[in-house]
């Protein structure tokens, strides 16, 4: 798969350069590389909020470049969660809100069986005692873990984390990072995890380095990757599967 | 789930929340969009009350404005028509045509002198009368007779315009009952109803008679039974009437009308009926709006001026709100962004903008029309006229009220549409990493 910017013009500039990659269920799997590297963008065609120049996305064994934006969103919405760096969450609304948000927007009113899986998700991320607090009155580690409740909210298979504890301090990150870890244990739910930090990339199951929108090594990819396809040629394919089997 | 894990630092007020049994938040009835719209404007809600305010100004202004012309054009075409008409029939005018030329080939000059128009009544006005009242925009149609005579009391005399009606019929299209300021608008045979200067004049009061001369030297004696005052003095100095029978008596015109006086129920289509009744019947059809034009102009240049004042204040209603949510959008693009990357479609968003146009046109509208009901009540309060009595009535409708509350709405939904479609088309990577 290659994204390139500013097709066609003069400043036209190739992002990604040929990746080729297959996530499983349950992977949890750690994203490394540089600043500008292409990192975010790699997450933003996985999460299908972008469209790649070439190549393709498969999710579930569904190619997604030929869908319309109504059927990627609904893709999005009910098979893709996201953390972002920064949380962005809506400060108008409380944790327990914002965390419900997903599953309003999809079904179009509240319900009970709403709160209680909003309920249940603030517990999880170990914030009830603040579960009626407006967002912004709550410290970046706890908005943090909010928005890890609330991309969970409808049961992704996939949860796409971007640098989510890039703005937190220790202590706070090794929370996220556990309570991601714990997501992936028990509910199986596919992590791909874009962090800076060594320390949390060796506590994943897997990493991929991406320099200068090549992915350079990618740990167990002989696992992965097609048996036809020459490993020193791989990392240039035109394809990229993001492959989440349901199940 | 797992049991929560509950932190230290935790808020002290116990918060009891279970995976079962936890408090709603969000009303069942309230769709999504409702709840993000009404939590976007309720969190920038100095925005939202600056420019809730904006609205509101507007708003009462038309409102306002709207209640001051309608009731001041009410109150000048009551004036004006207190006293005629809205339809007058009269017969046809008597014309002179020239003969027509016979002989091929020669033409003749014709001097043509303008016939003298004599008093005479409406051909079949019985039918006519029927005809008009089968009309449903007709209220009422009252036979009269018309023309000059002289009252003479003593060595005094007096050139006088006598009306001779049926009062019940009459009475429906001039309210003279209303305008007698001394004894009653009671007309049989021997009555007459004088205005004030007339009587003034003469010297003479309620139960008073008078000899009136009418066409041919027709003489008759008649009891003064009320006196009217319909607020001009060349009419109260000229105006009588009697009993439709006296006036045909008086007139040499037994059992004729001079004209049909008509009642419409809508003023400003007397013109349009006017025409429809002379295109049907053998009569002369002349609406007040005819006899009043240069009134009727002044009138319909106001409510132009009215209407462009409506629609200047509207447009700068629509562009504030439309400013307001142009800078939401771009405040919010990033929770427009998550919205989006967690599945809400660009219809949804689309939505939401248009709520928050339409809610901000409406929370405008109604603290303009309070505004504009208190103006307008302290308007009435504090103008007066000479005499004391207000100065005219004020039209407070509940139709202006809920037009105003329409149309506001409206265009806050209209002023909405460009933010929210900008809204709707924002690319979640770009809203995201604004």
């Amino acid at each position: 798969m290659h994204k390139s910017y500013n097709v066609g013009q003069p400043n036209e500039t190739e992002v990604l350069h040929g990746i080729d990659l297959v996530l499983r269920r349950g992977d949890f799997c750690a994203v490394m590389g540089p600043s500008g590297s292409g990192k975010s963008t790699l997450l933003n065609l996985i999460g299908l909020l972008d469209h790649p120049t070439s190549g393709t996305i498969a999710i579930s064994g569904e190619e997604t470049t030929t869908l319309d934006d109504a059927a990627l969103t609904r893709l999005r919405g009910h098979n893709i969660g996201f953390v972002f760096q920064y949380h962005h969450l809506l400060t108008a609304f409380t944790a327990l809100e914002n965390v419900m948000m997903p599953m309003l927007g999809d079904k179009g009113f509240a319900d009970a069986a709403m709160t209680r899986r909003a309920a249940a998700l603030i517990d999880t991320v170990g914030l009830t005692p603040w579960r009626d607090r407006l967002v912004g009155q709550l410290s970046g580690g706890q908005e943090q873990r909010v928005a890890v409740a609330r991309a969970l909210a409808m049961n992704p298979a996939l949860l796409l984390a971007d640098e989510p504890t890039g703005n937190l301090d220790t202590t706070s990150a090794d929370a996220v990072f556990t309570l991601l870890r714990k997501v992936n244990a028990d509910e199986g739910t596919t992590i791909l995890f874009v962090t800076h930090n060594p320390l949390m990339a060796a506590r994943c199951d897997r990493t991929i380095d991406v320099v200068d929108g090549r992915i350079v090594r990618s740990d167990k990819e002989l696992q992965y990757l097609a048996p036809a396809v020459p490993s020193e040629n791989r990392t240039n394919e035109a394809t990229m599967q993001a492959a989440l089997p349901t199940g | 789930m797992t049991t929560a894990v509950t932190p230290a630092g935790a808020p002290t007020e116990s918060v009891s929340v279970a995976s079962d049994g936890a408090p709603e938040p969000f009303a069942r009835w309230q769709p999504f969009e409702w709840i993000v719209a009404t939590r976007f404007l309720r969190e920038g809600r100095v925005q939202t009350t600056f420019i809730i305010g904006g609205v509101a100004i507007g708003v009462a202004v038309i409102v306002f404005m709207s209640a001051l012309i309608t009731g001041l054009q009410s109150s000048l075409i009551e004036r004006v028509l207190t006293g005629i008409p809205h339809i007058q029939l009269t017969p046809r005018k008597e014309v002179v045509r020239a003969l027509r030329d016979t002989t091929p080939g020669l033409r003749e000059g014709a001097v043509l002198q303008a016939p003298l128009q004599r008093l005479k009544g409406i051909d079949q006005w019985q039918a006519v009368v029927a005809q008009v009242d089968a009309m449903p925009e007709v209220a009422v149609a009252s036979p009269a007779v018309t023309g000059s005579a002289v009252v003479v009391r003593g060595d005094v005399s007096r050139v006088i315009g006598l009306t001779g009606v049926i009062p019940d019929l009459y009475y429906r299209v001039v309210a003279l009952p209303d305008k007698i300021v001394k004894g009653s608008a009671r007309l049989t045979g021997t009555d007459l109803l004088i205005g004030t200067e007339l009587a003034a004049d003469l010297g003479v009061s309620v139960g008073d008679k008078l000899n009136v001369i009418g066409t041919g030297g027709i003489t008759t004696t008649l009891t003064i039974t009320g006196i009217f005052d319909l607020g001009n003095k060349y009419v109260n100095e000229r105006s009588t009437f009697m009993a439709l029978r006296t006036a045909q008596t008086l007139m040499a015109l037994p059992g004729g009308v001079t004209s049909i006086d008509i009642t419409v129920h809508d003023v400003y289509a007397a013109d349009v009926i006017a025409q429809r009744i002379t295109s049907g019947a053998s009569v002369e059809a002349n609406s007040w709006i005819t006899t009043n034009a240069q009134f009727f102009t002044a009138i319909t240049a106001q409510t132009i001026s009215m209407d462009a004042i409506r629609f200047f204040v509207g447009l700068s209603v629509a562009f504030g709100i439309a400013s307001v949510l142009v800078v939401s959008v771009v405040q919010k693009s990033r929770e427009i962004g998550i919205l989006r990357a967690m599945g809400i479609t660009r219809g949804q968003v689309l939505r939401i903008f248009l709520l928050q146009g339409g809610l901000l046109g409406l929370g405008g509208a109604l603290a303009g029309s309070a505004l504009g009901f208190a103006g307008l009540t302290a308007w009435m309060r504090l103008t007066r006229a000479a005499d004391g009595s207000s100065l005219f009535t004020l039209e407070l409708s509940a139709g202006l009220f809920g037009w105003t509350l329409g149309l506001a709405t409206l265009t806050g939904l209209v002023a909405a549409v460009v933010p929210a479609l900008r809204a709707a088309r924002l690319d979640p990577v770009v809203a995201i990493n604004a």
